[in-house]
């Protein structure tokens, strides 16, 4: 039975405020499909979001949702899962939100393991407050706070979670939607700290400024730069120059946060006694 | 009779043409209004694209009993 994303959406907050072409409903409707077909309840998901237009995902999904500060969904989203250690917690946050305002956040949410699925939609561009550039921005690109172009390097927030101690690391795009759809339902399923970067199109705040006028366009960039990691391996470096990696990067099970936190709890429930210890 | 039935929901669409350009079969077109519409519907793989790319959720693919 094929799910559709209407069954999951809050109908009086559609249409949506986004522009046209955002990929962003593109990754939050792979998100509906991964957890029709995973059979979730959706009273015991938790999708936790910060500021920008990814975090405006939380206005129209039919779960439970909560809306917190710039770049904290994480903290907020560890905070609840300790608490609630038996819900699915799931964080929608923005390349501006995740890896500049909130980017302490994610490398130390990933050191700690805790069993949160983030979904990092990548635009290149601080979408919601006016076109200002990220730390995702591609070198070179314009933005409003570039209108030169940005001179700075980014990061690979692939490698940036995967050095912290993330356990599962992956990478599609918004072309590559069937993909995402299987990344993410394998991120939902993996015990620890779930990372997938999805790289969509920003067609009016990054698109116009950079000779990509159309949403058709910017995704078929998306096409033509991705390749696929089991590819990779037969390419030569020319070959993959100016391109980027998606698939499956790391696959690893690692003592979860939430577990060695309430194991250490009844162990010194047993103890009784602090005195000696504090 | 097609194999699938389309269902849209123009008030949702917001005319990015994502669907039209990228669908394989050249079943969608564009109305008067610049929001989808379904043509060739006999040419339908049923390959779904339309309805995952679409970014505003306006597409339904339904397949036939």
């Amino acid at each position: 039975m094929a799910v559709h994303v209407q069954e999951y959406l809050r109908l009086d907050k559609m249409p949506h405020i986004w522009c046209p072409g955002c990929g962003t409903g593109i990754v939050d409707g792979a998100l509906v499909r991964a957890i029709g077909n995973l059979g979730y309840n959706r009273d015991n998901v938790m999708v936790i979001t910060g500021i920008g237009c990814s975090a405006r995902s939380n206005a129209i999904l039919d779960f439970n949702t909560f809306q917190t500060t710039h770049g904290r969904a994480l903290s907020f989203a560890t905070g609840f899962k300790l608490a609630r250690p038996e819900m699915k917690v799931i964080v929608i946050t923005g390349d501006g939100d995740g890896s500049g305002i909130g980017g302490n956040h994610l490398i130390h949410t990933a050191r700690r393991n805790i069993d949160i699925t983030t979904i990092l939609i990548n635009n290149s561009i601080y979408g919601m407050t006016g076109g200002q550039y990220s730390p995702l921005t591609p070198t070179g690109s314009f933005a409003t706070t570039a209108p030169y172009g940005t001179v700075e390097d980014t990061f690979d927030v692939c490698k940036l979670v995967e050095a912290a101690g993330a356990t599962y690391v992956a990478r599609s795009t918004a072309y590559h939607v069937t993909l995402l759809e299987q990344l993410i339902t394998s991120a939902l399923e993996h015990k620890g700290f779930s990372f997938v970067e999805a790289i969509t199109q920003c067609p009016i705040g990054y698109g116009r400024r950079n000779k990509m006028k159309t949403p058709t366009e910017m995704l078929k960039w998306q096409k033509d730069h991705a390749v696929n990691i089991k590819a990779a391996s037969r390419l030569s470096e020319e070959q993959l120059e100016g391109k980027f990696l998606i698939g499956e990067f790391v696959v690893k099970n690692k003592a979860e946060y939430t577990e060695k936190y309430n194991k250490l709890k009844e162990e010194a429930k047993k103890e009784g006694d602090f005195n000696g210890k504090i | 009779m097609s194999k699938f039935n389309f269902i849209i929901n123009k008030k949702w669409c917001k005319t990015c043409k994502i669907c039209v350009d990228f669908c394989p079969k050249n079943v969608l077109f564009l109305d008067e209004n610049n929001k989808v519409e379904v043509r060739n519907i006999d040419d339908c793989t049923g390959c779904m694209m339309c309805e995952y790319r679409c970014p505003d959720y306006a597409i339904k693919v339904e397949v036939n009993e």
